[in-house]
């Protein structure tokens, strides 16, 4: 690597997510073999790769809802890895983005996104309100404020999943295949919103079937297969260069 | 047109023709169904003895006598004796659920024996264990006399019945609501209250409801244990006015006022599944 080493300690910044020498198995089956991944602060990161490929593990390592089996990652420089080290406080830095939008069915869109301000962050009502408030404004979701979640369309629960994330203001977000569970002509409005996001700046880590999205929005695409990262680039050259055999095969399959 | 039979199915299939078609067939099938229950209300209505009926199951003299206690003292026990057992069997089955979803093993191993112990047990040796063997054994009195005892009694075999209700209830609400939950910041312990047991509750409103009904006719049971007539619940005071004046009447008005309480709820029941099982 160009950096790092070269570089005086004092000046490098802290990455937001650090990962190192990561292994994670699930009994005998080892899915993630010595990753070493990293998000610096305000990057965008895509993490594509073939379905089984240990991409989704690796980000929920990230926050720590798998527990990892041996390796270390750093948040900020701090290790969530570690056995004293106060998960529930680096969560509330981390957003977090499912697949299946994982929505509070018992509440309605406003109380989702206030609920874990009030509890975690101990915001008073009319303060977390106010948050809610501006990122359903941002997310386009401000009318739907009283429904509940079996009311809405996939697009529109994970564009509210999204706003309950950002409610938390935090330093990063995590996305696990924020749309993979969409009906296609869905799809564009998380995006959207996705891309204003990266345009504001935020540290995101996605994990994405999206290859217009990662050439378009990421700085950077990591290659994962078989529970290793083959290759990393910015996006167009490793979209459109690939270098190893592997990225080529499956880039020829889903482009 | 020439009415022409078409060549039957079975005629086609080299099977002998019946002598009645199928439409016949059922319709005399359906007759001899109702010519049967016919048979039975014309027999019944013969031998029954009105008069004997009359008198001794739906007396109205005996019935006036057995109001208006019958509402005020029997029925009101009945239902405070199944809301308190309701009480102590909801809030000790939640902790034996929480237990049984422990990774703590002897905690899982705990309520895994008391489950099994108070549902294998019939529930009035419960009764009668806990309103007389333990003041004997231990010369403890429970409070409140007979009924703390035996409402205690019904709550604790209650508890067993709806600790697995609530745990299937918690096991039912998707994995993904404790990961968003946690991914927030909020602690386990706050994910369950907040989050998971709310929704887990939602769920089973219609086998906890069933669990109520169940409860309010077991409070019968508590006959074993005797009552001052103060505490007599609505079991207790129409067999008593029963026996004394020798007639069944306060008995079937007894059963009416449990029907009154458990019908309304059967049908709840009824119509909550209903609106779950369209929700899904």
């Amino acid at each position: 690597m160009s950096n790092g080493a070269a570089m005086d300690e004092q000046t490098t910044p802290v990455a937001a997510i650090d990962v190192q020498k990561l292994h994670k198995s699930f009994g005998d089956l080892e899915v993630l073999k010595g990753i070493d991944f990293h998000v610096a602060s305000g990057e965008v990161v895509c993490v594509i790769g073939p379905s089984g490929s240990g991409k989704s593990t690796l980000l929920r390592c990230v926050n720590r809802l798998e527990e990892v089996t041996a390796g270390r990652i750093m948040i900020e420089g701090e290790d969530i890895t570690d056995a004293d080290a106060d998960v529930d406080l680096i969560r509330a830095r981390i957003g977090m983005v499912f697949q299946q939008f994982n929505l509070f069915g018992h509440l309605t869109v406003m109380d989702n996104l206030i609920i874990a301000q009030r509890r975690v962050l101990k915001r008073t009502k009319k303060e977390a309100v106010e948050v809610a408030r501006r990122n359903l404004e941002k997310v386009g979701m401000i009318d739907k404020v009283d429904a509940y979640p079996a009311h809405l369309s996939g697009g529109q629960s994970q564009r509210v999943a999204m706003a309950r994330a950002l409610s938390m203001d935090p330093d990063m977000m995590l996305f696990d295949e924020p749309t993979s569970a969409l009906d296609p002509e869905l799809v564009g409005e998380v995006l959207q919103v996705m891309r204003t996001l990266a345009d504001e700046g935020m540290t995101m880590m996605v994990v994405t079937h999206e290859m217009g999205f990662a050439r378009e929005v990421a700085d950077r695409v990591v290659f994962m297969d078989d529970g290793v990262v083959v290759e990393e680039n910015n996006p167009l050259e490793l979209i459109n260069n690939p270098q190893h055999e592997r990225t080529q095969a499956f880039l020829s399959q889903v482009l | 047109m020439v009415d022409q039979p078409a060549m039957s199915s079975r005629e086609a299939a080299g099977l002998p023709a019946r002598r009645l078609s199928p439409s016949q067939r059922t319709r005399l099938f359906r007759g001899s169904l109702y010519a049967v229950l016919g048979l039975f209300v014309a027999g019944f209505l013969v031998v029954a003895d009105f008069a004997a009926i009359q008198q001794n199951f739906l007396n109205p003299q005996i019935a006036a006598q057995t109001m208006p206690e019958l509402v005020t003292r029997a029925m009101r026990n009945t239902v405070t004796y199944t809301l308190i057992a309701f009480a102590i069997g909801l809030l000790l089955g939640l902790l034996l659920a929480l237990m049984k979803l422990s990774p703590v093993g002897p905690y899982r191993w705990l309520s895994n024996i008391y489950i099994e112990f108070f549902r294998g047990l019939p529930a009035i040796l419960t009764i009668f264990l806990v309103g007389f063997g333990v003041p004997i054994a231990f010369g403890f009195r429970i409070p409140f006399g007979t009924p703390g005892a035996g409402t205690l009694a019904l709550g604790l075999v209650a508890a067993a019945y709806m600790a697995e209700t609530i745990r299937a209830g918690i096991q039912a609400v998707p994995k993904g609501q404790v990961e968003a939950a946690r991914s927030l910041g909020m602690s386990q312990g706050r994910a369950m209250v907040s989050i998971v047991l709310p929704q887990a509750f939602r769920i089973i409103v219609p086998p906890l409801t069933n669990e109520v009904v169940l409860l309010i006719k077991d409070t019968s049971l508590l006959f074993i244990i005797g009552f001052q007539p103060v505490n007599k619940e609505l079991f207790v005071y129409g067999r008593d006015i029963s026996t004394d004046v020798f007639n069944a009447t306060p008995l079937i008005a007894a059963g009416l006022a449990y029907l009154a309480i458990t019908f309304p709820l059967t049908r709840l029941v009824a119509v909550l599944e209903r609106r779950q099982s369209r929700s899904r």
